[in-house]
Formats: structure tokens, sequence, C-alpha cells
């Protein structure tokens, strides 16, 4: 922004000129269109951005197709031939559209050809799907946009270094992270502002970092080591972060992104877009992005119809996202997409398909990463009516070999959850009796980190049990189901191992009739939420699987959304906007104490800021843990002249106010006897304030005769 | 704490009203009729028959023996509390909103909603000793808020009238003169509505409540915002403790926008704040509709709500309430 122009000096402006201000109309004035006068809008550089609109006029449905071989005019035909059979399985070649140029004087062809596509897209795919093209062993195309020549045109002959700049250094993003009271931030959306908190559970409430209007235009999203906070706005994605505050780091231009996703070690965010069809002729097509966080670089675009990007067994109404997911850990190496009878698997060096293939699976219907490792879980259904059976196969990546595969019959579906160290997976399969009228489940257990990947079958005791929520226990060997067919479903502990053998699995207990329906473990395991959301209004148990036993139950009515913090000493429950009433969140400790209720209009989002992974040795984490006690006693004494501090503050608190409440009431009480007087004499003599006298004796003459207690159904006179 | 419920209205309840001693209670509904009951055990006293719409306001003279009453049949109407029998009628051109009796009883502030084309109004009315010498003229009319002026009351010594409303802001008038003499601040004050408005046993200070989830304590003579209680639900309905330094304040989700699910989801409770510290003290649940009116009973030993669902229920205090900490 310029600066801004006051009204004084506008009237300053007017006096010098000899002009009436009044006399003028302010609201009229347009200014000559193109004409800024200098102000410079922020949205101005974001608006060029967009993109040209497409003429049919222009050449971008040309592409200039090299590399063709150089033949006499009686072979012109047949290529001709071999190249329209190319390139048109890829799109329509407009009429004409085909021109091949031939040298006049050697009667022989250039070695390239022009073709016309109807639109643009088809143009560019099929830049992207020929380009490197083998017709045969010394004829590999080089297609390109007929646009793009000026582009290279414009490139030097000669070669030029590089300017070096000078190195910046940049901000300690991770800043945050070195809070002296090692607290936690999170990230609230209500109404028009978009809120970081710290969580700061000594003094009950949060404390505030940073607060702006209208930062995003539909969500935020922090990356997953928490390093940046993501929005999204009409003309793309930015990420924000930094040392003390939120500075914009990072634009990435995506008119009309949609969703947004980050690579797990923050290398790359890829944004996606879709943009549907005005009339039902055209197509719906979808466009992703992948760019570098760091330095905003485009490293890679998708484009393509919309049907090709909705996967297998995902939902009619859009894709499922991510499209693209990320495998590897936080190495970001490689990432894949689920395809008909493929999954393309990209590796991040040059973004393109490992081995320059898919890999074939034929019918595959999903698949997952392991957590950390280059492994992939892929499913295939049941085929020809139960002659080929359903199939779960873990295949490793870059290799592509086949580690384990293990068939199942009688499938109607399968689901696949990965412990987060990627030690385990477990593979949720629904079978369905011969007649298909009933169905039951199970579960089929592998041990990923063991040799030649054992597998176990687990089954409930009850088979036709529903599986209403499955979760394992992070970093940990124990896993959580909520099983059960009736309105108060059973919860069934189990662990990996049992106590003398770690290759068994066994179960540790079960609750019966809990009014849950969905699991929230606490990141540092042991812990757990049962919550009852949507149909059980916010039922919450805080549970200790160490010691299986419930530490304590509470209730957050209504209640949507629940998430632990990153370290699972805080457990934050919250009613988005989903609901009209009681928006707002509750702020838990991990044994199911509340901290702090803030209620929020218009409540939208809570998202903690997630930590990165620590920095100690598994050695040094256990050191700590053995002489907590050492450890504990400075935090100790911290939280106890917080609180002493507290009570000191409140204290004073409350003598001001008091006070100040005292201020009122003299006056009001010299006031009123002032006025004494004066409203005798309305009331016509009628002695008056004798109210305030007559109350004060009932307090005294307070007497107790009989008690009786009857225990009684407060709500028997309802419904 | 067991609640006698009172069921006499067959439409929701608009306002309630204790007398002076505390020995009567007088709630309005949208049924028409006005009823008197026993404050004590909630018996039926009798009914005032005569209004041809729902009524939305009443009070009661000092002495008891008057009442009067303003409904959307477009008439402000004075009653002989003992017998029932209608002394006079007011007829305005529009529903009748808030009616007051001044200190002293002999004036009596009105309220008109806004109605084909009209404005609202706030007017003032001279009651006579004697029914016989009653005239319907106004002495003082006041135009100018927009929107419904949901309550008007006097200020100390009848020297002023305060009024709160649709557009959320209050207003302080001279009551001789009709001029605006004070608007409360746009930024501090309400947000939405203001649903009511009760002066404290003294009119030294009043409570709002309003849809803005909020109540807030004034200072009567300078317009001076005290104090503001925060809480989850619109606020149909708010008063002052006389005997602790407690308020209560009710409300609860639009009728036409009531879930079905739960009872709780509409947040139907009263709701008890302490005055001075700003903090919820606790909440009497029972209601199943929104509450729309609330009085504690003059010796502060009980209060009584009424709700959308047509029950008024009438609560005595245990003894704990009394010793309350906070």
């Amino acid at each position: 922004m310029a600066s801004i122009v006051s009204m004084a000096d506008i009237e300053a402006t007017a006096k010098g000129l000899g002009i009436d201000l009044s006399a003028v109309n302010l609201d009229s004035i347009t200014l000559p269109p193109g004409e800024d006068f200098g102000i410079k809008s922020d949205d101005d550089e974001d608006l060029y951005h967009e993109e040209a609109l497409e003429l049919e006029a222009g050449f971008g449905n040309v592409i200039v197709v090299d590399n063709l071989p150089v033949i006499p005019l009686e072979k012109f035909e047949k290529l001709e031939g071999v190249i329209r059979k190319i390139y048109g399985q890829i799109g329509t070649i407009r009429e004409g559209g085909f021109w091949m140029p031939v040298n006049p004087e050697t009667k022989k062809t250039l070695g390239y050809c022009f073709i016309e596509y109807n639109t643009s897209q088809d143009a560019k795919s099929a830049k992207e799907n020929t380009n490197g093209y083998k017709l045969d062993k010394s004829h590999i195309f080089a297609v390109n946009l007929f646009d793009e020549i000026e582009k290279y045109m414009k490139i030097p002959d000669e070669w030029t270094p590089a300017e070096i700049k000078p190195y910046a250094p940049g901000e300690n993003l991770q800043k945050w992270l070195t809070d002296e009271k090692a607290r936690d931030q999170f990230v609230i959306r209500a109404g028009p502002f978009t809120e970081v908190f710290w969580n700061d559970p000594r003094q009950l409430m949060p404390e505030l970092v940073y607060r702006r209007q209208y930062w995003t235009e539909s969500f935020v999203q922090w990356s997953p080591l928490g390093t940046y906070l993501a929005t999204v706005h009409r003309q793309g994605a930015a990420i924000w972060g930094g040392a003390s505050t939120f500075n914009r780091l990072m634009r990435f231009a995506h008119p009309q992104v949609k969703l947004i996703d980050f690579s797990p070690g923050e290398k790359y965010i890829v944004t996606y877009s879709s943009h549907e069809p005005s009339n039902p002729r055209e197509k719906h097509w979808v466009l992703l992005n992948f760019f570098d966080l760091r330095t905003g670089k485009l490293m890679r675009d998708f484009r393509g119809n919309a049907d090709d990007f909705v996967s297998g067994s995902s939902n009619v109404t859009g894709v499922s996202w991510p499209v693209f997911r990320w495998g590897g850990g936080r190495e970001d190496k490689f990432f894949a997409r689920l395809g008909k009878n493929v999954i393309s698997v990209y590796e991040t060096e040059t973004f393109t398909l490992i081995d320059k293939k898919s890999l074939k699976v034929e019918n595959v219907a999903d698949f997952t990463w392991s957590p950390t490792d280059p492994i992939i879980a892929c499913f295939v259904p049941e085929l020809g009516g139960g002659n080929q059976p359903a199939r779960v196969s873990l295949i490793q990546v870059p290799s592509k070999e086949e580690m384990r595969q293990k068939n199942l019959f009688n499938v109607s579906d399968i689901k696949m959850y990965w412990q987060n160290n990627g030690e385990y997976l477990a593979v949720k399969v629904d079978r369905h009796t011969k007649t298909k009228k009933s169905t039951t489940t199970g579960f089929e257990l592998f041990r990923i980190k063991e040799r030649d990947i054992p597998i176990e079958v687990l089954e409930l005791e009850n088979k036709n049990d529903k599986i209403v929520a499955f979760a394992w226990e992070p970093k940990g060997h124990r896993f959580a189901i909520i099983h059960g067919d009736g309105p108060r479903p059973d919860i069934s502990f189990y662990s990996m191992r049992t106590a003398q053998n770690v290759g068994r699995v066994s179960k540790l207990a079960t609750l019966k009739s809990k009014q849950a329906n969905a699991l929230y473990w606490s990141p540092a395991g042991r812990f757990l939420v049962l919550a009852g959301l949507k149909g059980f209004n916010g039922q919450l148990e805080f549970y200790n699987v160490d010691e299986l036993e419930t530490m304590a139950t509470g209730e957050h009515f209504m209640a949507t959304y629940i998430e632990w913090d990153p370290t699972g000493r805080y457990c934050a429950t919250s009613v988005t906007s989903v609901h009209e009433m009681e928006n707002g969140f509750h702020i838990w400790s991990f044994n199911g104490k509340l901290l702090y209720r803030i209620p929020k209009d218009q409540f939208y989002q809570f998202l903690w800021r997630p930590r990165p992974p620590s920095l100690l040795s598994p050695e040094k984490e256990e050191e700590i843990s053995k002489n907590l006690k050492k450890y504990s006693k400075k935090y100790e004494a911290e939280d106890q002249d917080v609180s002493l501090q507290l009570s000191e503050q409140d204290r004073k608190k409350r003598k001001m106010i008091q006070e100040e409440w005292d201020q009122w009431v003299a006056q009001w009480k010299k006031l009123h006897e002032e006025e004494e007087q004066l409203r005798l004499a309305l009331r016509d003599g009628e002695a008056s304030d004798e109210e305030e006298e007559y109350e004060a004796k009932e307090v005294e003459g307070e007497e107790v005769i009989d008690v009786t207690e009857e225990i009684v159904d407060s709500d028997e006179d309802q419904d | 704490m067991r609640p006698i419920l009172m069921k006499g209205h067959e439409r929701p309840l608009t306002f309630l009203k204790y007398n002076r001693e505390g020995d009567l209670l007088f709630s309005c509904a949208k049924d028409h009729n006005p009823t008197v009951w026993f404050a004590d055990n909630g018996d039926r006293l009798g009914v005032y028959r005569g209004h041809n719409g729902a009524v939305w306001c009443c009070d009661v003279s000092r002495d008891s023996r008057r009442l009067i009453t303003g409904s959307a049949d477009q008439t402000v109407k004075l009653w002989d509390v003992q017998s029932g029998t209608q002394l006079y009628s007011f007829n305005f051109d529009s529903p009748a909103r808030a009616v007051e009796f001044s200190v002293g009883d002999k004036l009596a502030v009105i309220t008109t909603d806004p109605f084909m084309g009209q404005t609202s109004t706030i007017q003032v009315k001279r009651i006579s000793r004697d029914p016989n010498e009653q005239v319907g003229d106004s002495i003082l009319t006041i135009k100018g808020p927009q929107g419904r002026i949901n309550r008007a009351v006097w200020g100390p010594l009848n020297k002023t009238i305060i009024s709160a409303g649709e557009d959320a802001v209050i207003r302080l008038w001279d009551s001789e003169t009709g001029q605006l003499l004070k608007e409360s601040d746009k930024e501090t004050g309400h947000q939405k509505t203001v649903a009511s408005l009760v002066k404290s046993s003294d009119g030294s200070h009043f409570l709002t409540g309003s849809l803005d989830k909020s109540a807030k304590l004034w200072d009567s003579r300078t317009l001076t915002l005290i104090k503001t209680y925060v809480t989850e639900r619109p606020v149909n309905a708010c008063d002052i403790s006389p005997l602790l330094d407690h308020v209560v304040i009710g409300g609860g989700q639009d009728a036409s926008a009531v879930t079905r699910t739960d009872h709780r989801a509409g947040k139907f409770e009263a709701k008890f704040f302490h005055k001075i510290l700003e903090e919820e003290i606790g909440g009497v649940k029972g209601h199943f509709g929104p509450i729309n009116a609330l009085a504690f009973n003059p010796d502060g030993r009980s209060f009584s709500s009424g709700g959308e669902d047509g029950y008024i229920r009438l609560h005595h205090f245990d003894s704990d309430y009394f010793t309350i900490k906070m």
C-alpha cells in the first residue's frame, strides 16, 4: 500500500486549487481506466497471474513433433498414418490439422510435423504423454507446444554463470519449540478471525500469539512437523511461520485451489483444484501442482480428466484426498497414486515414474504406504465370483519386489491400519458367508519388522460383532477396538505380545457396554480417550491402558472433534459450527480433568501445532524417565510459583472488583437517601424504603425444624 | 430444590411479576389471560379475562390493588387485582409491548410496536386513583428508535425513562420533555436485540438481557456499563436477586430452531451468576423450551421461571443456596 491520503490533505489541496470541496460529489468521480495514481493494490500481482483466457484463435492447441524420420515422398502417407494413429488416441486432430513440411529441393521431409488439436488441454496432454516416445531406436520424439517456441528462442546462445545471491540468514522457524514453559500452540478459526494461541494450562487459559482477520479463504493447515501454517486463497496457497510472529514465507500460485497436502518431511506441497464443467459437453478436469516448499518452484504438475484421478474404491462425487500419497517416511522420496489396474509410483529426484513404468496390479482397489518405510500394502478384491481370491500384498519400493502376500476368501471389504512406527499392519477383513446374508469380521496382523513377516489371524469372540473403530497405540504394541452391534458397544484392548512370548497376540481387557464410537490414543501412548461423538452427545472416558482403569469420565456436550496435543499432555474437544449451539472448545488434561472452556461462536477449526520428532536418543529418553523425580522438581517448583502467584493475583483482582462494586453501592446508597424525601412526596407521604430492613431481619431468623431427604427424579416432569 | 409446576397457561409464557410483598405472582402468556398465583404454594388465585391477544407485559401497583397489562390486541388494560374486573382500557393503533407504573403509581409508561407503517412509540399515561376519572390521553409520546422497543422502565424519581429493544441500544430519555439524554455505546453495548430489562430493587442499577448471549448491568442514572455476564445461550429473560449478589439469566435456542435430539441442546437452564465477579454459580434445569420470563421473589428466597413450554416453575431455594461461597 502506498501512502494513505487523509481527508485533511484533500481539503488543503482543494483549497489550493480554489475548489469548493462541498460542491464535489466524491463518489461520482471515476478514475480513468488503467490509472492507479501510484497506489499499488495488494492483489494486482496475484490477479495478473490468473490464467489468460484461452482463445480458439491462438496456437495453444498446436504441438510440434521433432525427431521424426526423414523420408522420401513415397513413404509420406505411411508415416502420416503412423503419426495420426499415435496422436489421434490422445484427442481429436482438427480437420487439416496435420502438416509435415517437405523440402522442395530434396523432396524429403524435414523430420518434424505440426499437429493441431481441438483444445489446448489435448495439446498439453499430448506433449506430456508422447515427449520421449520411442518410434524406433534412432527416433525419439521431442514434442513441444507451438506457443513455447518463443520461450525457447529467447534463451541466449551463450551460457552466463548464474548470479549468486549473498546468503541471507533466515529466521529460526522452529522458535516456538524453545518456549520456556514448554507450551504447545494451536490455531483456531472462529468467525472471520484466525488465531494462534499458546495453550497455557497453568493460567487455565490460552495466550494469544497472533490473530488476523480474513487470513484464509477456506481453511488453514499445519505442515506435518509444525514449521508452517498454510492458508488457502483464490489465487493459491501461502505458508506462514517465523521466529516471533507469523510472516508470509512463500506463496504458491494455483488459481481456485481447493485442497493442499504437505509431504511428510515438509519438502514439498501439493495443491489441487478441480474445474467443474459449465456445460455437460466439456470435461471435468483437475490440476495438481507439486511445489518445492522452500524455493516455491513448481516441480511437476499433473492435469487431466477428473475420472482418471478418481481412484478405484473412492466415491463418485470427487477424488479421495490426497490423490498422491507420500511414502517412505520423512525422506519424501516417493509418492504414489492409484490408477486403473496400476499403482503409479513416482520418485522426487526427477518427479517421474520409477523405472518409467507404473506398478501393474490387476484390479487393485486400495493401497497404503507404511508410515516409515518405502513399503506399499495393496488390496485386490475377489474376482470372478470368488474363483480368484482377494489378496493383500506388501511391495517394496523402489525394487517393486513383493515381500509378502496373503490370499483371503469370501472377502467383501478390507481396511488397512498401519502402526505409526511401521512395525505392524492390521488388516480388517469383512467376510461374507456363502449366502452373502451376513458378514463377519476378523483381523490379519502383519509383523513387518520380523523375519519373513509372520501373519497372525485374530478373531473376535463374537465374530458377528461390527467393528466401529480400530486404533493402534502410537509407538506401541497395543491396539483398541470398539466392537458390537447394539447401541452400547464393547471395547477390547489387545497387545501384540504376551507376557512370555513377544510373537503372540493377546487380549488385555474388554470394557462392556460403553457409550463410545471413537478412539483417540495419546500420541505418547498409554492413555486413551473413548469418545461418544454425534449420537452419544460427547461422552468422554479417559482410560489408562497400562493399569487398565478408567481415570476419569467427562462430557463435552455435542462435541464433534477431538485432538490430543502433540506431547500427549492435553486433549482438546470442540464443537464446530456443524452445530448451531455450544460452539467452542474445552481443554482437558491427559487424565481427564477439565482445565478450561472457551466458547466461540461460528467455530470452524481447531488444530494443535504438530511438533517434529524428539531429538533425544531412546537411551537418553529412558534415562530421563528413570530419573524423572530429579527433572520434575524444577517444573513442580515452577508450578507452585505460578499457582501462588495466580492465587495472589486472583485475590488482588477480587479485592479490586469488590472495592469497585462497593463504591457503586455507596454512591447509590447516598443518592437513594438524598432522594428519600422526593420519593416520599411522589408516593403521597407513604413511608417508603422499609423493604431493605425487612429483608435483613429475615436472614437472621432462619431455623431448621425438620430435614427429610427424599430422592426425587428431577426429570420426571419432562417429556 | 423441588420446583412447583404451575400449569395454567395454554401458550408460551411472556412475563412474570411479583407484587411488593412477594405473596402474589402475576403471569402473562400468549393465551390472552393474565393470571395471578399464590407465590408460596403456586395455587391459582384468579384470571383476568378481557384481552383478545397475547399479553406481553404487566405491572402491579405498590399497594397491590391495580394491575396494568399490555397486549398484542392493541390495548393496555387496568384491572382491579382483587375482583378481576377491568377498570379501564387504553386503545392504541398497534400492539402494546411493555408497561410499567411509576414510583407513586400516578403514571405509567407504555411502549407500542411498529405496525402497519407506524413506528414504535414510548407513551406516558396518567393513572387516576379513581378509575372513573381515568382518561386515555398520553401526556408524552416519544418516537425515534427503530424496531420494537421491548422494555421501557422509569428511572430514579420518575425523572427519566430507560428503553431498550431490537436495535440493541439502551436509551435514557427525559420523562418530562421526551428528549434523548444518553445512548449506550455501540462497541461495548449489546450487539443484538435486547429482550429484557429489569431494575434492581432500589432502582439504582438495571440488568439487560440480549440475544447476543450476554446480560449487562448498567447504572440507571449515568447509563454506565458496570458488568457483563457472558453465557452460551441467547438471553430472553434475567433478574437481579434482591437478597444476594446474584443475577439469574435464562433463555435458550430460539423455539423455531430447537433440536429434537436432546433437551440439553437448547440450553434451557436458568443460569445463576455472581453479580460482582461475573462468574457462573450454577444452573437450574427443567424447562423443555426456552425460558421467556424470570423473576425473583422480593424476599430473594424463591424465584420463578416461565417458559415457551407453557409452564411456570416456582423454585424455593434450598438452605445451602444461601451459603454458597465464591
